[in-house]
């Protein structure tokens, strides 16, 4: 379906792409880290293209692979009415990246979840902070490590029953006085 | 009436006052999640809670004594719904409605609070996702048998609610420097509105 805008990609980003993929209509190439606020840029601009809307910036934990993140941009042409996905590895003990909020306003609410619930940093960001979970809390919790049970509470009655171990373990260590 | 609680409990004035209260329930719907929409068909004229007295919504917590906890409890909501119940005036009660309320349901994650009992003691549990109008009604009369033997939560701790006056009743529930009754003074929510 989009797969003339992703060879025209291919054709002017040159080495930036490491990879392109095409699967049922659905288009992908996978972009070098160091260039992908330029592939980016190229995408927005470039008048064949023309990526005015970035439809959602999310990341995939492959836990245990190799780079271990996956930082997923979904564009849509609203002119040429195409779709793009653009992939980037990015490995957890630097889990950095450009931030595309210079290119796309939404990119600002979506990087600030992919930072809040994966821990991935976005170099430039104006206002990088957590958006969904409370400021008090500790760690990423949409990484496949972190315990599906891991409540983290804010409050709770001093006469509550703890609901399991874990959640024990975590008012024991819990840094929030409140909780005690 | 005496401000100060005398020796003696006067059970007949007592038993009065608690046929009064539990006719003439102010709710204050907490209403968080996709319960409310059944909520709302218990507010209406088919199944009607106006006919227990209980049908006056106040959207202001100072005004109500039912408190209605509708919906999932996050984590990161808990703090605002310690603080609603603080605000409220004793005598008061907790009514859990949906398996959200009671138990955090099917989100056993890091995000919900696994019943919001651990953060408000709850008189009843209304259990159902959501439940039918018939089990909330059901609930409300239990909460009015409760209510009339004297054994909601609000109503053990405080003792012999008749005899507490006027006076002393709106002093009850609020301290001079903040909004909370039943915390220590580092656990009260601070009184600049921020929950943290």
């Amino acid at each position: 379906m989009s797969k003339k805008a992703l060879d025209i990609l291919a054709g002017k980003a040159g080495d930036a792409i490491l990879e392109t993929a095409s699967y049922l209509g659905d288009e992908m190439a996978l972009v070098q880290r160091a260039h992908i606020l330029e592939v980016l840029g190229l995408c927005k601009t470039d008048p064949d293209l023309d990526f005015a809307m970035l439809s959602d910036l999310t990341v995939v934990d492959w836990l245990g692979t190799e780079p271990r993140f996956e930082v997923v941009y979904i564009l849509y042409s609203l002119q040429h009415k195409h779709r793009l996905r653009l992939k980037v590895a990015v490995p957890e003990d630097d889990a950095v990246i450009d931030s595309a909020c210079s290119l796309w306003m939404s990119a600002n609410w979506a990087e600030r979840e992919a930072w809040d619930l994966y821990g991935i940093t976005f170099r430039g960001h104006p206002d990088l902070r957590r958006i969904l979970m409370y400021d008090e809390f500790v760690g990423h919790p949409l990484r496949k490590d972190y315990p599906q049970n891991g409540r983290q509470p804010l409050i709770r009655r001093p006469d509550a029953t703890p609901t399991d171990d874990l959640t024990q373990r975590l008012l024991e260590t819990s840094h929030d006085r409140r909780v005690r | 009436m005496q401000s100060d609680n005398p020796g003696y409990v006067p059970t007949t004035l007592q038993t009065a006052v608690n046929w009064a209260q539990k006719f003439s329930l102010f709710t204050y719907p907490f209403a968080t999640a996709c319960c409310a929409m059944e909520f709302m068909s218990i507010m209406g004229s088919r199944y009607d809670i106006s006919r227990f007295g209980a049908e006056f919504p106040r959207f202001s917590p100072r005004q109500a004594d039912l408190l209605l906890i509708v919906g999932t409890i996050t984590e990161r909501q808990a703090p605002v719904l310690r603080r609603v119940y603080d605000q409220m005036i004793d005598p008061k009660w907790v009514l859990a409605f949906g398996v959200c309320a009671s138990t955090g349901g099917f989100y056993q994650n890091y995000t919900v609070t696994p019943g919001a009992d651990q953060i408000v003691p709850v008189d009843v549990y209304v259990p159902g996702c959501p439940p039918r109008p018939e089990q909330f009604l059901d609930g409300l009369m239990a909460l009015q048998r409760k209510i009339q033997d004297h054994r909601g939560h609000a109503q053990i701790e405080l003792g012999n609610t008749a005899m507490i006056s006027m006076k002393d009743r709106r002093r009850l529930p609020i301290h001079q420097d903040g909004t909370s009754m039943g915390l220590s003074k580092e656990e009260r929510m601070p009184r600049n509105g921020k929950v943290r």
